[in-house]
Parts: structure tokens; C-alpha cells; sequence
């Protein structure tokens, strides 16, 4: 279970001045599949990095299992069990798809075995295995090979960044089927920023993130509706809340 | 042969004893071993130091060990190689140069490697440096390349030089005839002190003739690069000239690339980039649980894989 104590986010810059990125998040994550949704600014991809270790937080407390992982490296966390697919993977010049699918798992996997975590998230294996990571793949193609790797780590907690960000249509799709799948099998949880109907639908708990704040947390029957009220007037949206 | 020349013939040559097929071992200035076939032939130069590597026309599938030891501290030469490749061959050649000094004196090896490619022939060319040894004397290494390539010829040049090599000054220059290709893979890594200058030249005299220079090259410490890339395109032809750099610590890169295109139909391309790792390269692989030295050294091996 993840659990976020009065976590708090200030930075300051020199025309605008201090900026409150967060403002006291409480949150505890212990279904299996979570969704952050919010309009843009709303500091959910900050929250993603700040639970990764990206980022550190200007106060709060982040316990993973108990254990609190706030002073604790981005390596220390991985190792803790801590996953993050990037909204935008990072392309790597020489390093091959079994490169990174065997770093992730961090075991000397066989190509076999590194294919079928490719086939999950609807990569022909055979024509992916030995690609380099570099500019000759396109967004979407990273995209599932980082969700790949996510998989192949396994760990109790996965986090994704809008993950359906530069996918196709037809992939889009498939993407829903694999996150299905994951909701199904994974031992841990699962916390996915999304702004798409379709992957909140399939979330357990939904949690809305406006300025920096909680907005609203609850099931999808709770969220959904007034969300799906359009931007509009979802009261979320114009800040009423 | 001891150990030290052991050691540095598998790391130039990949080798455990002595090769298979043709070979000619220089070690400390002599020649520590040699064997032709019936399609290869190696002699002795009477005028100069080196040999020559005649390989009949006709020759496929056989390779040719050519690598060069020098463990004596202060030790310097030069050296003479030509191969003159027949017609119609197929043929690896894996050269290399290791060096061990572990006294106060520079050694220094240099070479110049002649390269007679005849119609139709297609050679791999495998050139290795490594150097090692804790003395003060500097390891140094200048090696001379030139080609010639006959009507549709085909060669394709590896050089490496990861490791230990104090200063090196490459030099390349190639002619190619109608339909003639060279590619040349070149990778690089310096650290501490480290000087290393790599100069390609290449003339695209033949119709169809065709080139594609690639540098790949990591620079540590107080190290310094210069990579300097020439193509004419004398006639209907394509050039294509890459060097691309990491750059650390307090190193120094630079990229020349230079093309000339003096015929009409001559198709020349030129890109370089130098630039530090991407800082999100290592937090990707730190969210997978390397340490940041960890994904640094495994995102250098890649690059330079």
C-alpha cells in the first residue's frame, strides 16, 4: 500500500514567485488499479515523479508498505518496488529492446522470454527484440515498449503517465485490453494518470487532482458522471471545488 | 610468447593461442610467428620493416591474423603492410595493435596498412588498439590506412579503440573506383589525458562508387577528440559522414566534417552531434533500479556496442 502524508510542493521563481504545485495531498493507494485524472496543471504527472523519486517533495511523507521511501533514491525506491512508465519514454542510441525488457526484469532472460512481454502489449516480438531504442521507432512503439518493461518489473506498485498520450486509435484499443489484463494478474497496484473515459472506466478507485489539490476521490460511478458532464461544466474543471 | 603478449593478442585479435589460417604475430619488433595458405601469402619486405599479404584472386571464406604486440617498455616503430587482394575474394582480415608498458619510456607503434582491393572483391577489415600497463611512458599509436577499390569492390572497415591508448592520430584515405563501396565504423573512447585525432578522406572518383563514415566516440576526464571527415564526390556517387559524441567530465570534442561534391549527380551527406548523456537516460534506468553509475556505463556500452 502507498500511502501520501501532507505532501506539499512549492517552488519559487523569480518573476512569479513561490507557486504551490501541491498543496497537502493525502492519499492512500491500496486498490488494485487507480486512476489520476484533473485537468492539465493540476500537478498529477509532479505527484507521479514525486512518488518515483524524481522529484522530492518541499514537505510530507511517502510510505510504501510502511516503510517510508520519501529520503530514498530513484534506485532505492526501484529496488523497493516502485515502477514508472514515462509519459514520453527516452530514446537510447545503441541500447536494444531485450537490452532494457532484461535491465527491467533484472534477470539474463532468454529472447523467448523477452518476446512475450513484447506480444503483451501487441509488439510482433520478432521485429522489436533487436531494435535499438532510437529515433527509428516511432512515439507509439516506445510508448508500448515502456509499458512492456513495467511488466517485466512486476512490482507492487506500477505507475503510469498518461499512457494512452501518442497512441492511434487501433493501438488504443489493444492498450485498454493490456491494462484489462494487468488489472487481472497484477500482485500490487496499479496508479495510472488518464484522461481517457475508457481506462478510468476499468479503475477501482478514480482520483480527481485540480490545483494542485484532491478535488474529489471515489469510485467510478461516483466520478465518472460529473466528469462526463463535459469540461464545460464539470465543476472540477472551472475550479469550483 | 608470455603472458603479457597473451593477454594483449586476446584482447586485440579475440584470440586464446594462435589463429587459424593465415597469420603473421609481430611481437617487440619481430616476428613471433607466421602461417600462409595455399590463396594467402605473407612476406617479409626486403627494403623496410612489414610485410606484404598477397591473396590470390578467387579467395573466399579464409582470414588473415595480422596482430601486433609490444610489451618492451620504450620500444618504437614503424611498419609496413600491404595486402593486395586479387579478384572476385571474400576475405577477413583482423589486425590490431597492443600495447604494454609498463616502464617509464613511450612506446609507440606505428603503422601504415596499404590496402589493393581488386574487382569484385569484398573485404572486412578488423582493426583493434588497446593498451595497457601502469608505467609513466605513454602508449602510443598512429595508424595509416590507405585504400584503394577496384570496380565494384566492397570493404568494410572496423576500428575500435576503447581502452588505454595515450595519443593516436588516424589516418584514412581512400579511392574508389565505378561502383566501389567503403564503409568505415570507427569507435572511440578516451580518458584522463587521452589525445586522439582520427582524419577519413575518402575520393568518390567511380560512377556508383558509394561511402558511409561512422564515428561513434565517448570522451572522459580531461580528454580530447578531433574527428575530421572528408568526401569528395568526383563523379555520380553517394557519401554519408556521421560522427556522433558523448561528451563528460571536462573533455573536449570536436566534429569537421568537410564534403565536396564536384559533379552533379554527387549525393554527399554530413551530420555530427556531440552532447552530454540526456539526463532522463539516467533517471530511466535508475527508475529500474541501477545506481547512476550503473546506467552511465550501461548506456556508454550501448552506444558504443
Amino acid at each position: 500500500m502507498l500511502e501520501l502524508q501532507n505532501i506539499c510542493l512549492t517552488v519559487s521563481d523569480e518573476q512569479e514567485g513561490t507557486k504551490e504545485i501541491l498543496k497537502n495531498i493525502n492519499l492512500k493507494i491500496e486498490d488494485r488499479f487507480v486512476a489520476i485524472t484533473g485537468p492539465n496543471g493540476g500537478g498529477k504527472s509532479t505527484l507521479a515523479k514525486i512518488i518515483a523519486g524524481i522529484r522530492q517533495p518541499t514537505s510530507g511523507k511517502i510510505l510504501l508498505d510502511g516503510v517510508d521511501i520519501t529520503n530514498m533514491s530513484i534506485t532505492e525506491r526501484a529496488k523497493q518496488g516502485v515502477s514508472f512508465a514515462f509519459q514520453q519514454p527516452v530514446r537510447f542510441k545503441g541500447v536494444t529492446v531485450k537490452d532494457l525488457i532484461r535491465l527491467a526484469a533484472s534477470e539474463n532472460l532468454t529472447t523467448a522470454q523477452a518476446c512475450s512481454y513484447l506480444s503483451e502489449v501487441g509488439l510482433c516480438a520478432r521485429d522489436y527484440i533487436d531494435r535499438e531504442v532510437n529515433a527509428s521507432l516511432s512515439g507509439g512503439e516506445l510508448k508500448r515498449i515502456e509499458i512492456a518493461m513495467i511488466i517485466a518489473r512486476g512490482t507492487k506498485l506500477s505507475i503510469f503517465d498518461e499512457p494512452e498520450a501518442g497512441i492511434d486509435l487501433w493501438s488504443f484499443n489493444n492498450l485498454i485490453r493490456v491494462f484489462e489484463k494487468m488489472h487481472e494478474e497484477i500482485n500490487g497496484s496499479i496508479l495510472i494518470i488518464s484522461h481517457q473515459e475508457r481506462i478510468l472506466n476499468i479503475a477501482d478507485k478514480i482520483i480527481v487532482l485540480a490545483n494542485g489539490e484532491v478535488a474529489k476521490t471515489g469510485t467510478k460511478d461516483e466520478i465518472l458522471p460529473e466528469l462526463l458532464n463535459g469540461g464545460g461544466s464539470c465543476r472540477f474543471y472551472k475550479g469550483e471545488c | 610468447m608470455d603472458a603479457i603478449q597473451m593477454s594483449l593478442l586476446e584482447q586485440v585479435a579475440g584470440l586464446h593461442e594462435v589463429p587459424e589460417g593465415a597469420y603473421n604475430i609481430r611481437a617487440n619488433g619481430e616476428s613471433a610467428g607466421r602461417n600462409t595458405t595455399a590463396n594467402i601469402d605473407i612476406v617479409t619486405k626486403k627494403d623496410k620493416p612489414g610485410i606484404d599479404i598477397i591473396i590470390k584472386d578467387g579467395t573466399k571464406n579464409e582470414s588473415v591474423h595480422i596482430p601486433v604486440l609490444l610489451s618492451q617498455s620504450g620500444l618504437k616503430e614503424m611498419v609496413y603492410n600491404d595486402f593486395i587482394i586479387g579478384e572476385n575474394c571474400d576475405v577477413t582480415i583482423i589486425a590490431g595493435c597492443g600495447i604494454h608498458n609498463s616502464g617509464d619510456e613511450d612506446s609507440e607503434h606505428d603503422g601504415i596498412h596499404s590496402f589493393f582491393v581488386g574487382k569484385n572483391s569484398k573485404i572486412k577489415y578488423v582493426e583493434k588498439h588497446y593498451g595497457a600497463g601502469d608505467g609513466k611512458g605513454n602508449r602510443v599509436m598512429n595508424p595509416t590506412t590507405i585504400i584503394e577499390i577496384e570496380d565494384g569492390g566492397y570493404m568494410e572497415m572496423d576500428t575500435v579503440q576503447i581502452k588505454g591508448v595515450d595519443s593516436t592520430n588516424r589516418v584514412t584515405k581512400a579511392k574508389l573506383k565505378n561502383d566501389a563501396t567503403l564503409v568505415i565504423k570507427e569507435k572511440i573512447m578516451t580518458h584522463g589525458t587521452q589525445f586522439a585525432e582520427t582524419n577519413f578522406e575518402v575520393d568518390l572518383d567511380g560512377e556508383n562508387s558509394g561511402t558511409n563514415v561512422i564515428s561513434r566516440s565517448v570522451a572522459k576526464d580531461d580528454s580530447r577528440q578531433l574527428f575530421l571527415s572528408k568526401i569528395n564526390g568526383n563523379n555520380k556517387c553517394s557519401g554519408h559522414t556521421e560522427c556522433d559524441a558523448i561528451i563528460m567530465d571536462n573533455a573536449s570534442v570536436s566534429a569537421v566534417p568537410e564534403i565536396t561534391a564536384n559533379h552533379i549527380d554527387a549525393s554527399l551527406i554530413h551530420e555530427a552531434a556531440i552532447g552530454k548523456i540526456a539526463g532522463e537516460q539516467i533517471i530511466k534506468l535508475m527508475t529500474l533500479g541501477l545506481t547512476e553509475e550503473e546506467a552511465e556505463a550501461q548506456i556508454i556500452n550501448g552506444f558504443l556496442k
